[in-house]
This record gives C-alpha cells, structure tokens and sequence, in this order.
C-alpha cells in the first residue's frame, strides 16, 4: 500500500526532507503502525519518532489518532505541536 | 465568512468596516496579533490550515450568535511590529461577538496547522508550544460542559 508522507517545521529539518511516497510493508494499517515503521529506520528517525517526541499527525488534512486506520493513497503528516496566532 | 492565509499586511480597521455593512450587525470585535521583539518566519501546512480555520469558525457559530467573521493569518517571514493575525466576529450584540473572537483564537492557536521559527541573536529556533495555550483552549471545553451540565 502506497501513502504519501509529509513531515513539517522542526520535524522536516530534524529529518532533512519535506516528505515522501512510501510503500508501506503489509501490517502496517494505522498511524501508530506507521510511526513505528518509522522510528525503526534509525538514525534521525529514530530520534523524531521516538516514544519521548511530542508528534502531532494528520490524516487527509485532519487531525487523528494512533488507532486511526490507513488506506492506499492517504495524505499522511506529521508534524510538532502548532505554534501560529 | 473570509478565511485567507497570506504573505501580505492587512487592513483591519477596512476588514471590520467590511463586516458591518449589514445593519443588523450591531457588534464586531476583533483581535489583531503582532510580532514582539524577535523577527520570524511563519510555516503552514497548506490545505489542512484553511480546513482547520473553518472548522473553529464553525463552532464558534454553533456557540455564539455569529452573523459574519473574518480570519487573515500570515505566513512567511515577519518582523518585529508586523501584524501576524486578524480574528474579527460580527453579531447583533457585544457580548457574543467578544466570546466568539476569544474562542477563535484560542482554537486557533492550538489547533491551527502553524510554526513559528524565530530567528534570535543566537540563530534560529523552533518556537515550542506552551501549555498555557493548551489550557486557554480547553477552558472553553470546561464551559461548554459546565453549560451542559446546569
């Protein structure tokens, strides 16, 4: 299953990139999958994702929780607790 | 209802003008906020933002007797004196036009897809989230159960 990524403010330079198109493994279906899927790249993505990291995600441009279910072609983003106003 | 997020100033004072065209309209309160001491650049997550806006202005008119509003956020780089945000509520009475002002941005600034990144003396930084804005925010949950509830 293919989803697209986006990572925004401290998370995108943390990881050095604004997003990605990823093909997911099979078991991966929720967010917290996702994340997990993540964090076990290592390195930077180890930090960002790690269980310690105030990491906000939306899905399709809502905001949702680790539970929430993916399907092919979700917009998937991540991102640090929002800061405007 | 105006929901726009932008690099440009804007006019308030021609914004609230704008919204009391309608005579009905008896009130309109607003609340402009302003960058401090420090220059910034302001990120937004495109599309989400101006959804996330809507969704708080619609709750704000399922509170409070809201007849017209106008939200402008800015986004890109600032400096110290420039204006950041417009949240201006038209009612037929004060006091539903100052709760919904206050309740807009409250929600706005917690829920609102936006980063600030300021760029102090000693470089840039990522502006953190405060847990007083959590709580200004959540005060509104408090009083809506508590409106429930008596």
């Amino acid at each position: 299953m293919k989803v697209k990524l986006l990572f925004f403010a401290a998370l995108r330079e943390q990881l050095g990139t604004a997003g990605e198109e990823i093909e997911l493994p099979a078991g991966v279906t929720t967010l917290a999958g996702i994340r997990e899927h993540l964090r076990a790249r290592g390195g930077n993505f180890e930090k960002a994702f790690s269980g310690k990291a105030l990491v906000r995600v939306a899905l399709n441009q809502e905001m949702a929780q680790p539970a929430a279910q993916i399907k092919a072609g979700d917009e998937i983003a991540f991102f640090p607790p929002v800061t405007g106003g | 209802m105006k929901i726009a997020v932008q690099r440009e100033d804007f006019d308030a004072g021609a914004e609230m003008r704008a919204l009391s065209r309608d005579p009905k309209v008896g009130a309109v309160a607003s609340f402009v906020g302003v960058v401090r001491d420090v220059p910034m650049t302001l990120e937004h997550y495109a599309g989400m933002t101006e959804r996330e806006i809507g969704k708080i202005v619609d709750e704000a008119k399922s509170r409070w007797q809201v007849m017209d509003c106008t939200v402008i956020h800015r986004i890109g780089d600032l400096k110290p004196t420039d204006q950041i945000v417009l949240v201006a509520m038209a009612s037929e009475h004060r006091g539903d036009a100052f709760a919904a002002c206050e309740f807009v941005m409250d929600y706005l600034k917690t829920r609102a897809p936006f980063w600030k990144r300021e760029q102090t003396a000693d470089g840039a930084r990522w502006v953190e989230a405060r847990a007083s804005d959590d709580q200004a925010a959540d005060r509104w949950r408090q009083e809506k159960s508590d409106a429930a509830g008596g």
